[in-house]
């Protein structure tokens, strides 16, 4: 069909609004990362490493969410998410600087035993010593004190060649093609797609396996990296939500993304972000229930005791059961700002998911139990972890605001939507039936 | 109108009238044709506003914008779906807590008893256990809700249909629009329902015996 709507274009740039976002971001980030600094060289160094790996975490599967999503937009050759697709680029983008973002990181992996059992596994138990190989690549003899986890190193620089070589590709094509409108950029792009996200799919896996649930030195879950995922659709697409309501308010694209598009985000948001998550993090809790062992529960215990307890109870009702029964109705998803403080509200969740994955450590005496009692008498323990702490809210706030300034940087070069992108038409007459 | 359907439709255009003989059997209803998308549109919305219950439009493919056209209310399927969903988790709940930790009588057509069983040191209502099956059997009955509700609710199956008896008719799956008034609208009145559709200009007008 040609042409089926008379659409009047509207303001499709970011305008002025493009560096002052930029700027804002950039002061945000400056303020929270440098009061973390300062608050950490103040005594809390321990505290700051961990609140910053949450934050760096959280924005990092954001940012990730919104690399999944531009690959899947071509590896199921799309039509309807054209309109927001050059959002979750813009997203994308900001992972050519992830890796600077990672130093403090690796800064406490290598000296402030950030992850403390895997500096020097000669020390430790069997389990650990068993497990050295994934880090050291040969596991150290005890003579080998000062070892480096070499292993673990050299994936830290693929992950983040990887995810910076994927985000440069996807988005500078379709920008390239915005002044070319060259169909064969499109072909180009879906015929990389597969390969892209596999790749993208054995990087987010081990990167979660590296830098979460190696916290737990004896605990291990093969869903992890899948629950992982599913906390960062949860996060990428509530960003959309949010990103595409701030547009709207500010009165960009405002004939171009419709209801149906935020129907059609929502219902992503729904099914990955609640229903998926949901799914996945049961199917993970009930075989650790189930088997009940040790070495595998002690991680489910230490998320029910001194507290935790409510974090769990908060994310099944917040993250799952609230979100489910308000957004399962297509009215809400289509009433703008019932899903924008939906999303909001889920963007919380996230970063409370993230936080109740990364802060509580296994108590000692929970590794030593040696049966079902010792375990339950274990469990008295006091030391389980951290309490709120102000390095977590400066640490989020920082990295949120640099994530701003760089998706900012990156859509004020561009238009809003790709405007020629061969399937626009089909996005902007899209409806659900 | 286009040149490359006068083709086809210069053969129905002549014999217009020739089927508005008077009906031997029960009159259906009227059925109207009409050539694109855009027309159907703007025909049922007409029809819609001069207040008519009991009519439908047939397309060869779904046409965005048509059940707005046509003032279709929000179907009830939703509400079925969810209560039919909340009886498979209360079913599953009730089924798997009386059976694995009650140990009284129940008296359902006969005299059943639950079996209180200890099962790997867990406790008797153990509900991450019952999680499973409450999931599986919403899910199934949710989806059947839907599936029954669905046919149900259009009058499906459904093996007989007064327009498959107009030779037009076959042109609904290929490239034409119908619109039919069912004779059993309070409104229909065979001489002014015939000339709203006629003002519609249409391809043509047929009467439908039941």
């Amino acid at each position: 069909m040609s042409a089926p709507h008379a659409l009047t274009p509207s303001d499709r740039r970011l305008g002025e609004l493009g560096p002052m976002l930029v700027r804002l971001g950039l002061i945000v980030g400056a303020i929270g990362l440098g009061l973390s600094f300062i608050i950490a060289v103040m005594g809390h160094g321990d505290r700051f490493f961990k609140s910053y790996l949450v934050a760096f975490m959280v924005v990092l599967s954001i940012a990730l969410g919104g690399l999944f999503f531009t690959i899947l937009h071509h590896l199921v050759k799309a039509g309807w998410s054209v309109v927001v697709r050059r959002i979750a680029e813009g997203v994308a983008s900001t992972l050519k600087y992830a890796w600077i973002f990672f130093i403090p990181i690796l800064v406490g992996m290598l000296w402030f035993g950030l992850y403390d059992h895997w500096s020097d596994p000669t020390q430790h138990d069997e389990i650990v010593s068993g497990k050295a190989g994934y880090f050291f690549f040969t596991a150290p003899s005890i003579e080998d004190e000062g070892a480096m986890a070499w292993f673990w190193l050299l994936r830290v620089v693929i992950f983040f060649a990887v995810w910076a070589m994927l985000a440069k590709y996807f988005v500078n094509a379709s920008i390239a093609q915005d002044t070319s409108g060259d169909v064969n950029i499109s072909r180009a792009l879906q015929k990389y797609a597969p390969v892209a996200m596999i790749l993208y799919a054995m990087t987010q896996t081990f990167a979660s396996f590296d830098w979460l649930m190696s916290l737990e030195p004896h605990w291990f879950s093969t869903m992890f990296p899948v629950y992982f995922f599913a906390a960062s659709c949860t996060g990428f697409f509530s960003l959309l939500v949010l990103a595409m309501f701030f547009l709207h308010k500010k009165n960009k694209l405002t004939s171009e993304l419709t209801t149906e598009h935020f129907q059609d985000v929502g219902k992503l948001l729904f099914a990955f972000g609640i229903v998926f998550w949901a799914y996945i993090a049961y199917s993970q809790y009930m075989l650790l229930w189930y088997a009940n062992i040790p070495e595998t529960s002690g991680w489910v215990i230490t998320r029910q005791i001194h507290g935790w307890g409510w974090v769990s109870l908060l994310l099944l009702i917040g993250h799952f059961a609230g979100p489910f029964v308000i957004l399962i109705s297509r009215h809400m998803k289509r009433a703008k700002t019932i899903l924008a403080c939906a999303a909001g509200w889920m963007l919380l969740m996230h970063f409370i998911d993230i936080y109740w994955l990364t802060m509580p450590t296994i108590p000692y005496e929970i590794k030593e139990a040696r049966n079902y009692s010792a375990l339950i008498a274990a469990t008295t323990n006091e030391d389980v972890g951290y309490g709120w702490h102000l390095l977590d809210l400066t640490c989020i706030v920082g990295l949120a605001g640099l994530l701003i300034a760089g998706t900012a940087k990156q859509l004020s070069q561009c238009a809003l939507i790709p405007e020629k992108d061969p399937r626009l038409n089909e996005s902007l007459a899209f409806q659900n039936v | 109108m286009s040149d490359s359907s006068s083709i086809l439709g210069s053969t129905a255009a002549p014999d217009r009238e020739a089927h508005l003989t008077p009906a031997a059997n029960k009159l259906y209803g009227l059925m109207a044709e009409f050539e694109s998308p855009a027309q159907i549109v703007a025909a049922a919305e007409k029809v819609r506003d001069a207040g008519y219950r009991w009519w439908d439009c047939h397309t060869p493919f779904p046409v965005h914008g048509l059940d707005q056209a046509m003032g279709i209310r929000a179907t009830i399927l939703p509400v079925l779906v969810f209560f039919g969903g909340l009886t498979g988790t209360i079913a599953a709940l009730v089924l798997q807590i009386f059976t694995n930790a009650m140990s009284f009588d129940l008296w359902a057509i006969v005299w059943v008893r639950g079996y209180d069983y200890f099962i790997s040191g867990k406790p008797m209502n153990s509900l991450p256990a019952f999680i499973p099956v409450t999931f599986e059997l919403t899910v199934l009955l949710a989806s059947l809700t839907v599936f029954f509700g669905l046919l149900l609710l259009n009058g499906l199956p459904r093996l007989y249909h007064p327009v498959f008896k107009s030779q037009r008719f076959a042109r609904a799956s290929d490239d034409r629009f119908f619109l039919v008034i069912e004779a059993k609208d309070p409104q229909f009145s065979r001489t002014k329902t015939e000339a709203m559709l006629q003002a519609l200009k249409p391809l043509s007008i047929e009467a439908l015996d039941s």
